[in-house]
């Protein structure tokens, strides 16, 4: 799950980071006021969208010379009206892919006297398993960019979990960072602080692209990209609140209300499979035949009729959908409870499209003949092969 | 010969008295017999529970309250754990500091936090942990831990390894219908942070006799095909080198999305199947285009 600039500011601000001023927008009328309780004379109007390369985006309701999603400004009044240009338009990033999003959410700033920016990361570490640092002199800048061209320019520090952050730790950061003076003595308590936060909050990735180091000497968290880990969500029902829906696919909230592991993707053909591996390899056995799959969906292992159906009036809610390939090899997950499903699911929704059902594993003979002695205009596999080679002969004729 | 399970392997089952630990292991009894011991609850020691079905059907399991009375019981030299994923780590712990050597962790949506701290006990301690979020192994007609359908296994020759549960079972399914066969199952699992990885499980069956070639299953995320294809290579030089198939699942997927496992997700730009695939085909592993010819290409790898 992830979260807003400015939620993730207030909840490292609440561990005791240092960020700057900042007041949230939630509606174009809030504007004025939020600008007016910043102390001025620079303000920083940020647009608040799950999505990266903010700064560098641009409207698509906007000329294209405009300025991007993320504004410096020199007074109040420019504050206000460059505010007011960006609210609710919709921002097109390199992360955001072509459709952009809309802007319902912006953030107001203090401008900061910046000397040098840095690049502070905390992630799991999936080759040592550790959370560990990444730390790098070269912030406000896109960090791929870092690793590929210069490496010798990223530090990864990993952390004991059973001892926790270190003096020597903080010791190894610091020098990555070239940190001195005052700046040095903040790193003591800061990174231990976003430590904190990252291990008590569950979070799966905490990236400050930039830390910066003021002219005055101190450190500060200028920009925080917060996800957390969708596993640990249920012991933190203050971060659960936090979650912004209209960021989301409409079809995957859905999905999510059924615990089904769904993706809307831009294809034509809906799957249903059980199995995180299997829809995978699913998706990938469609483009193989030349067509491109509308979605992933995992029914996961202990689908119920309820759940199947769920899923099918999902994967048909979308409109771009011309054909369907349901399948299942089932382990745990029974071939006539999906089977059951299907059918429950076409009678309640109808069927526009062709359906190729593959079944296959524990049950399959009831499966089929549920299959079979209802009316259903379906298309039946014997294999995944065939399965595949049938839903794309029949959406692309 | 197989590896890590077989015949004699004695198991005791953590969350056996829940529903998911009393199905399964009602199938694993009705599995050629594979060894279930007991179980264990804190609250529920002394109790006895009644296998519901099955060939099995009536057979008494002893419950402990810890794992460490249940081992000093049975002699269990495995344990399988189902408990909720709130519970599912300490359960872990528990099981590594009772000193069993093969731990097995079905559970999946454990957090990351949870497992990083796992890994740490597990660094020095005398067990081997499998999963979690994983379907467990399997060796034909000695013993099933774990929640694969033992229907469409078949004794024989091919070591099957892999991230997906269902594409195991699609591995599996192949081999048999292409008459080979299998030794040993292994799911090491879809998350990030787990206990065995591919390099631990291809060495035990680089080194077992019986276990002629292998299939490995990879997916998205981290780089633990390119850690293996890697070690790979280094074995062969060494003259340590038998017939692999492979498959990459998630081809398709989009970047930053998970795909359902925790651990399958593109992030950073790294973790994408093309790079995992060149890297098996650089370390001589015939890599199927095709989740359903994962047979037919062992076969070619056989040669």
């Amino acid at each position: 799950m992830n979260i807003h600039e400015y939620q993730a500011k207030k909840l490292l601000a609440g561990f005791g980071a240092s960020v700057s001023k900042g007041a949230a927008v939630l509606s174009a009328s809030d504007i004025d006021a939020a600008v007016d309780a910043m102390p001025g004379p620079v303000y920083v109007v940020k647009s608040q969208i799950h999505a990266g390369g903010r700064g560098k985006g641009t409207f698509k309701e906007l000329p294209e010379d405009a300025k991007g999603g993320v504004r410096v400004c020199f007074s109040a009044d420019e504050a206000k009206s460059n505010a007011k240009e960006m609210f609710g338009k919709t921002l097109v990033t390199k992360q955001t892919g072509p459709s952009g999003k809309q802007v319902n959410r912006l953030y107001i700033e203090d401008g900061a006297d910046i000397d040098r920016e840095l690049y502070l990361s905390i992630l799991v570490d999936r080759e040592t398993s550790l959370f560990s640092f990444v730390a790098s002199t070269e912030g406000g800048m896109d960090i791929e960019t870092v690793a590929h061209d210069t490496p010798e320019k990223i530090h990864t520090i990993g952390i004991n979990s059973l001892t926790g952050i270190t003096d020597a730790d903080v010791e190894k950061l610091s020098a990555a960072f070239e940190l001195e003076g005052a700046a040095k003595e903040d790193a003591k308590s800061l990174f231990p602080i976003l430590y904190k936060a990252f291990t008590d909050s569950d979070m799966s990735l905490l990236e400050i692209n930039p830390l910066v180091v003021l002219k005055d000497g101190h450190l500060r968290v200028l920009d925080a990209k917060v996800s957390f880990d969708g596993n640990a969500l249920f012991r933190h029902a203050d971060i659960v609140e936090l979650r912004d829906e209209t960021e989301e696919d409409e079809k995957e909230i859905e999905a999510s209300k059924h615990d089904l592991a769904y993706i809307a993707l831009d294809g034509d053909i809906g799957c249903m499979v059980n199995g995180a591996g299997l829809a995978m390899a699913t998706m990938d056995i469609i483009k193989l035949y030349g067509a491109t799959p509308a979605n992933f969906l995992d029914v996961g292992g202990g689908a119920t009729t309820e759940k199947v159906t769920a899923a099918f009036k999902i994967i048909t809610s979308d409109p771009n959908v011309k054909g369907i390939l349901v399948n299942i090899f089932g382990g745990i997950m029974r071939c006539d409870v999906i089977a059951q499903g299907v059918v429950q699911a076409v009678q309640e929704v109808g069927l526009q499209v062709p359906l190729v059902v593959r079944l296959e594993g524990t049950k399959v003979a009831e499966g089929k003949a549920i299959i079979n002695e209802s009316d259903l205009n379906v298309i039946a596999a014997d294999d995944l092969d065939d399965a595949a080679q049938k839903i794309v002969k029949a959406v692309k004729g | 010969m197989s590896i890590l399970i077989n015949e004699n392997t004695k198991v005791l089952v953590q969350g056996l008295t829940g529903k998911t630990g009393t199905f399964h292991t009602e199938q694993a009894l009705d599995y050629h017999g594979s060894q279930m011991v007991g179980g264990i609850h804190p609250k529920k020691g002394g109790s006895i529970w009644t296998c519901g079905s099955g060939s099995a059907q009536g057979k008494e399991l002893p419950i402990f309250a810890s794992v460490a009375e249940g081992k000093a019981e049975t002699g269990a030299d495995a344990s399988v754990v189902y408990v909720p994923p709130a519970g599912a780590a300490s359960a872990i712990i528990e099981a590594i500091d009772a000193q069993i050597p093969l731990i097995i962790c079905i559970t999946e949506g454990v957090p990351v936090k949870d497992m990083v701290e796992v890994k740490a006990r597990l660094a020095d301690s005398n067990s081997r942990l499998v999963g979690p979020n994983c379907p467990g192994l399997l060796t034909p007609e000695a013993c099933k831990i774990g929640i694969m359908p033992g229907s469409i296994f078949q004794k024989g020759t091919v070591g099957v390894v892999s991230r997906s549960g269902t594409l195991t079972y699609e591995a599996v399914y192949q081999t048999t219908t292409a008459g080979l066969g299998q030794t040993t199952a292994v799911g090491i699992g879809g998350d990030p942070v787990k206990g065995t990885e591919f390099i631990d499980v291809l060495d035990l069956f680089l080194d077992d006799d019986d276990t002629k070639s292998i299939i490995m299953i990879g997916e998205i995320g981290g780089s633990a095909e390119e850690e293996a294809s890697e070690w790979l290579m280094e074995q062969a030089k060494l003259g340590r080198k038998k017939p692999i198939a492979g498959f990459i699942a998630g081809r398709t997927a989009p970047p930053g999305r998970t795909m359902g496992h925790a651990g399958a997700v593109i992030s950073g730009g790294k973790g994408g199947a093309d790079d995992k695939i060149s890297a098996m085909e650089t370390a001589g592993i015939v890599v199927s285009p095709s989740p359903a010819k994962l047979g037919e290409t062992l076969l070619k790898a056989i040669g």
